[in-house]
């Protein structure tokens, strides 16, 4: 691919008090473009009230393949859910 | 980006926003005592999450079996993530982490008075987890709503978590109340000693909090600290009851009128004491800190240095 027309990650938030959501992805020159662009395609109708856009290549991702050994440590631990503990009779607020 | 252009909106148009619960942004502008206000209390409270290791981190190597151990590894492990997500919120408003650690350092910045306290048995990882997560949730819930944006979504991801500490603390006093006459006065002693410092976490009294009234206006603040008090009272005695063990308080008694628990004073000399480092634990906690950061200076030079070597490298390539 050429320096031109990167590819941008779109994020926004619909309303404020709520986290930034990925909506898509857009081609643009720059970040500035980029914004431009995502206003333009992702909130023709009110979608939202702040856009955040992130070149894709600057993106470390998780790989989907490698799922089992990158979450491995975590699987056998029901004692991190509170459910695993019983509450005696009359106790109903913990 | 619009921040810029557009005029800077007035005070009065910042307290409307709030007025009618919208969320403020980490762009949006806001009142300089706003901002400071809110890096006051979420760097205090990231604080608290992370010198609230220190009590629970004492047992750890003699935690009574191997399950306890993992429960008690993972319930601090949380802690620090807890402390993570704080400090991330507060970031957002213009201050390093660097800056806050500092300030912790030289004493500029507090945190929950509670952890000054000794962890001196086995029951008092019952009792903190019990009693001192469980004042933690009742003002967090009520923080769920405050107006700062990323604050409240930290305390949304952090109450979500809390809920297993409290029942893993509770299910430890539980399970010495039902052992040995000699495991049963280890746990009623334990909630002897934490019963008061847990009830001093809600702070002053609503008359005496200095920062309470602007905080209430500004929506930091969504419930006063006697109001959460009670509530935690209310709550606390229900359960203590329910395993057999007696709340430390003459006055306690319940009042058909009011509803609610009614319940002796808090030794406000022994609060103020605490707070202005003249607790047990005041100068261990923070001279362990500040070890744990030095100790770990070389950590981040090694990081830095291969992110640089990298960087130089990545650079010869191209």
């Amino acid at each position: 691919m050429s320096d031109h027309l990167q590819l941008y990650e779109v994020f926004i938030r619909s309303r404020r008090g709520l986290d930034h959501k990925h909506v898509g992805s857009l081609h643009a020159d720059d970040p500035e473009q980029a914004l431009e662009y995502a206003r333009d395609v992702y909130t023709r109708r009110g979608e939202g009230v702040s856009i955040w856009v992130v070149a894709s290549r600057d993106i470390t991702a998780s790989q989907e393949s490698d799922c089992e050994s990158f979450y491995d440590p975590l699987d056998d631990k029901p004692y991190r859910h509170a459910a695993m503990y019983e509450l005696p009779e009359g106790v109903d607020s913990l | 980006m619009n921040d810029n252009i557009v005029a800077l909106p007035s005070e009065e148009k910042f307290q409307a926003r709030i007025d009618a619960e919208e969320k403020i942004e980490p762009k949006d502008w806001m009142p300089e005592k706003y901002r400071q206000n809110l890096i006051r209390q979420i760097s205090q409270h990231a604080h608290s999450e992370v010198i609230g290791e220190q009590p629970e981190g004492n047992w750890i190597t003699r935690a009574p079996t191997l399950e306890r151990k993992a429960i008690l590894l993972a319930k601090v492990q949380d802690e620090a993530g807890h402390g993570l997500y704080l400090y991330s919120a507060a970031e957002t408003l213009g201050i390093t982490r660097e800056e806050m650690i500092d300030r912790l350092h030289k004493g500029i910045s507090k945190y929950a008075s509670i952890f000054n306290y000794p962890s001196l048995t086995w029951a008092d990882i019952g009792a903190i987890g019990w009693l001192v997560d469980s004042a933690a949730i009742v003002n967090q819930v009520s923080l769920q709503n405050t107006s700062y944006g990323p604050y409240a979504r930290a305390m949304v991801r952090i109450c979500k978590e809390e809920s297993f500490h409290q029942r893993q603390g509770y299910n430890i006093m539980m399970v010495l109340m039902q052992g040995s006459e000699e495991q049963r006065a280890m746990a009623q002693d334990s909630l002897n000693r934490w019963w008061w410092p847990a009830l001093m976490m809600f702070g002053p009294h609503d008359g005496e909090s200095a920062h309470s009234a602007q905080s209430m206006k500004w929506k930091i603040k969504r419930r006063s600290n006697d109001d959460l008090r009670q509530q935690y009272v209310d709550q606390a005695v229900q359960q203590a009851h329910a395993i057999g063990l007696e709340i430390p308080d003459p006055d306690l008694k319940w009042n058909e009128d009011r509803g609610h628990y009614d319940f002796g004073e808090i030794d406000w000399d022994e609060f103020e004491r605490v707070i202005s480092g003249d607790g047990l634990c005041n100068r261990q906690r923070i001279a362990h800190h500040i070890k744990a950061h030095e100790d770990g200076a070389w950590v981040r030079e090694a990081m830095a240095a291969y992110d640089s070597k990298r960087r130089a490298r990545a650079t010869d390539v191209a």
